[in-house]
């Protein structure tokens, strides 16, 4: 008697040639067909206890809109993945599944786990180009209103969560688009920002307003949220304040923070530029400082804009770089240089104030510190002098404090992040919660989601039953 | 949309002023602030600072003078016609008390920047002296409103075509020397903020200049209008525009200002073939 036997790989992913897109901005991965997606799908073993939906941090019921899959009822399996995720065209691009879902998968043990990220992405690009447009079923109007602060990928989670359990939401954005990160940091080739702008058209068309140029804060302040008749206030502004190296010369033309760079790329199109009126320096020898995502991003971005050479400097070595691996992957095969163990230690410019170079120190790595990994220890009299006329600082961000400067009663830790209760999302003022990046620092979209879910299920909690 | 609802043309046309609807921004902003402001998708953030407010009308009031290709679509715009996105309040407003004697200084456009600040100055019980300076007669702005603010006008052209011949510093100097000033607010041109803040450092008088740097969020997230006060790097849209004028390392600033001169220059000689033919 036969059983059902898994394929052992996985259906690949097509994508660009690294030769063509690295000087393009369009995606990477072109997606599956629908015949790859059935196929990839039919892998599942639609186990009866999932570990996938555990490493899921929204809980998407994967092996059901796997099996809707499978049997041809697209509509029904995108209609499941929303009662848990608003932005599955988005999670399913940027999620580290590697860790997550996928990470989890009882495939994952013996050879190639399922390819659970591409076919959530598959479900959401299928319902966008060819769906119905029906909407999930959604609860009676509450007649409760919420507000919720920013729309990056924490906001967006709670507004489509708040939505469908009947309550009114407002999304206030500072900036002229909603998305947060997902519109101005992340680059076009890795998220179209025309799906970033549809997955907001969904919760929009699920009934939640969306305010754009109000900065809360200063357009209007917290309190007089509450004053307008808000119920319930979420904070998911975001860890928004680019960090320098606080070296001398640094500010030289031709250094940008990544934030900087990357939002005058993506949010601003610059990468259009004379078509649109925003410029963006244009490095012939660009170098990134940092190897995160950030950087990878950045380094990436300025191979598209027409650079002869994108490095990467980094202070630690290969191992320690906290990029996912796909980007770093990606970025390998466009041709960016990764110059490890090296730190700079002042820039030089010309005359007219631009930069012309960096001065650096080689590194070795000594013990590991606070944070587990080998601290980088610089190597005396190795200094050298790096030719590059474009820095962008990717060297990680802190707490903006524009928000919670103009609301004192808010508590805060050492670091200017605030403090919530780390199972609701509470924080020490009533009626507001926060989540995401303002909370836990830089971190990733699927973190500041399962962030909002959570916060999601507490306010709706406190608007039937109090605080 | 933003809709402009009074269009005034100043300076032969060289300066606008634009009345906007923008209610919630009307309410809260004080002198000193500025908008972000974006006329049509393709454009890019622009910021002004509000050189007046009408809480009551719902509107604000900006005055810009046309320099490249975004002032120069902001000119073409109609009453009627609006800006698709209006930020603000942003920035720390000026820091208002009565101190005693106050002089105002102003060059080119800086005066419509000046006037709220000066009109809070005088409200808030100080001796306001006004000094305002252009290139020449054609390009003073708001020398009615200036007088009505102040105390004491004064006024000087650099070719003398009208008041005093020469820079704003000849009187400043000769004001600082007559009498005991507490506090001199200075906004215009980079030059002249730098070349008041040097004499009023001789003096010992502390001085208020308004910065502007590049911008592209102005809420701090980017750090693109980075300044060094005191040899401290500040963000100007967050922890100014203001800042204590002998501090400012005004040549810095200066030449970060020229950072896109290029782009700038292609820009708007693109759109001046556009507009010609």
């Amino acid at each position: 008697m036969a059983e059902k036997q898994a394929k052992p790989g996985r259906v690949p992913m097509p994508e660009q040639d690294p030769a063509v897109r690295r000087r393009n901005f369009e995606e990477v991965p072109t997606g599956y067909t629908a015949a790859m997606a059935q196929e990839e799908a039919a892998r599942c073993l639609q186990c009866k206890k999932p570990g996938c939906v555990e490493g899921c941090p929204v809980q998407v019921d994967i092996p059901g809109f796997i099996r809707l899959l499978t049997e041809g009822d697209l509509t029904a399996a995108i209609r499941s993945i929303w009662q848990k995720n608003a932005l599955p065209a988005v999670c399913g691009r940027v999620c580290p599944q590697e860790i997550q879902c996928e990470g989890k998968c009882i495939l994952a043990k013996k050879g190639t786990p399922v390819a659970i990220g591409n076919l959530e992405r598959f479900c959401a690009d299928y319902e966008r180009n060819h769906g119905t447009g029906a909407l999930p079923p959604k609860a009676d109007p509450t007649g409760k209103r919420v507000a919720v602060v920013g729309s990056g990928p924490s906001s967006l989670t709670v507004a489509g969560d708040l939505i469908l359990k009947g309550h009114a939401v407002t999304v206030m954005e500072a900036f002229h688009k909603p998305g947060g990160v997902l519109v101005y940091g992340i680059p076009e080739f890795r998220l179209p920002k025309a799906i970033v702008a549809q997955e907001v058209n969904f919760l929009e068309r699920l009934g939640a307003t969306v305010e754009c140029n109000m900065v809360v804060g200063r357009t209007v302040t917290l309190d007089e949220l509450f004053e307008q008749g808000y119920d319930a206030v979420y904070l998911g502004v975001g860890a928004g304040l680019p960090r320098f190296m606080n070296i001398p010369g640094e500010n030289l033309i031709g250094i940008l923070s990544a934030n900087e760079y990357l939002t005058r790329a993506n949010l601003m199109k610059a990468y259009k530029f004379p078509e649109v009126d925003t410029p963006v320096p244009m490095g012939k020898n660009v170098t990134v400082l940092g190897a995160g995502n950030v950087a990878m991003d950045s380094a990436r971005t300025a191979m598209r804009l027409g650079a002869e050479k994108v490095r990467i400097v980094y202070r630690r070595s290969r191992e320690e770089m906290p990029a996912r691996s796909a980007e770093i992957h990606h970025a390998e095969e466009e041709g960016i240089e990764f110059m490890l163990l090296t730190n700079p230690t002042r820039y030089i410019g010309d005359e007219r104030g631009r930069l012309t170079g960096m001065q650096c120190l080689k590194m070795a790595l000594g013990e590991p510190d606070a944070s587990g990994r080998r601290r980088p220890v610089p190597i005396e009299g190795s200094e050298f002098e790096l030719k590059t006329d474009l820095v962008i600082v990717a060297v990680g961000s802190g707490a903006n404090p524009l928000l919670t400067q103009s609301t004192p009663e808010l508590a805060l830790n050492k670091w200017g992040y605030l403090i919530t209760d780390p199972d609701t999302g509470k924080t020490s003022k009533k009626g507001v919660w926060a989540g995401g990046d303002i909370v836990t620092g830089a971190a990733t979209v699927i973190l500041a989601m399962g962030a909002g879910r959570a916060a999601a299920d507490s306010i709706h909690k406190y608007l039937n039953w109090g605080w | 949309m933003f809709k402009i609802v009074k269009r005034t043309e100043m300076a032969q046309g060289t300066v606008i002023l634009n009345e906007i609807e923008a209610p919630l921004i009307a309410r809260k902003a004080k002198p000193g602030q500025f908008v972000i402001l974006k006329s049509h998708e393709e454009g890019e953030r622009i910021p002004l600072t509000m050189a007046e407010t009408d809480p009551v009308k719902g509107t604000i009031t900006i005055i810009y003078m046309v320099v490249g290709k975004s002032t120069a679509l902001f000119r073409d715009l109609k009453e009627g016609d609006g800006y698709q996105d209006v930020i603000g309040p942003l920035g720390r407003p000026t820091h208002v008390e009565k101190v005693g004697t106050v002089l105002c200084v102003g060059g080119g456009t800086g005066v419509a920047v000046l006037h709220p600040i000066t009109r809070a100055m005088k409200e808030a019980g100080n001796n306001v002296i006004c000094v305002i300076g252009a290139r020449n007669k054609d390009l003073l702005i708001l020398e009615d409103k200036m007088k009505t603010a102040s105390d004491d006008l004064r006024v000087c052209t650099d070719d003398g075509s009208y008041g005093h011949h020469g820079f704003v510093t000849d009187i400043v100097k000769k004001v600082l020397a007559g009498e005991k000033v507490a506090q001199v607010v200075a906004i215009g041109p980079v030059p002249m903020m730098k070349a008041v803040s040097a004499v009023t450092k001789e003096f010992g008088v502390p001085t208020m200049v308004s910065l502007n740097p590049i911008m592209i969020d102005g809420t701090g997230m980017c750090g693109g209008c980075r300044v060094s006060v005191g040899g401290e790097t500040k963000f100007a849209c967050v922890d100014g525009p203001e800042f204590d004028g002998h501090k400012v390392n005004f040549d810095e600033l200066m030449m970060r200002l020229r950072a896109y001169c290029d782009e700038e220059k292609q820009c708007y000689e693109g759109y001046c073939r556009l507009s010609d033919g």
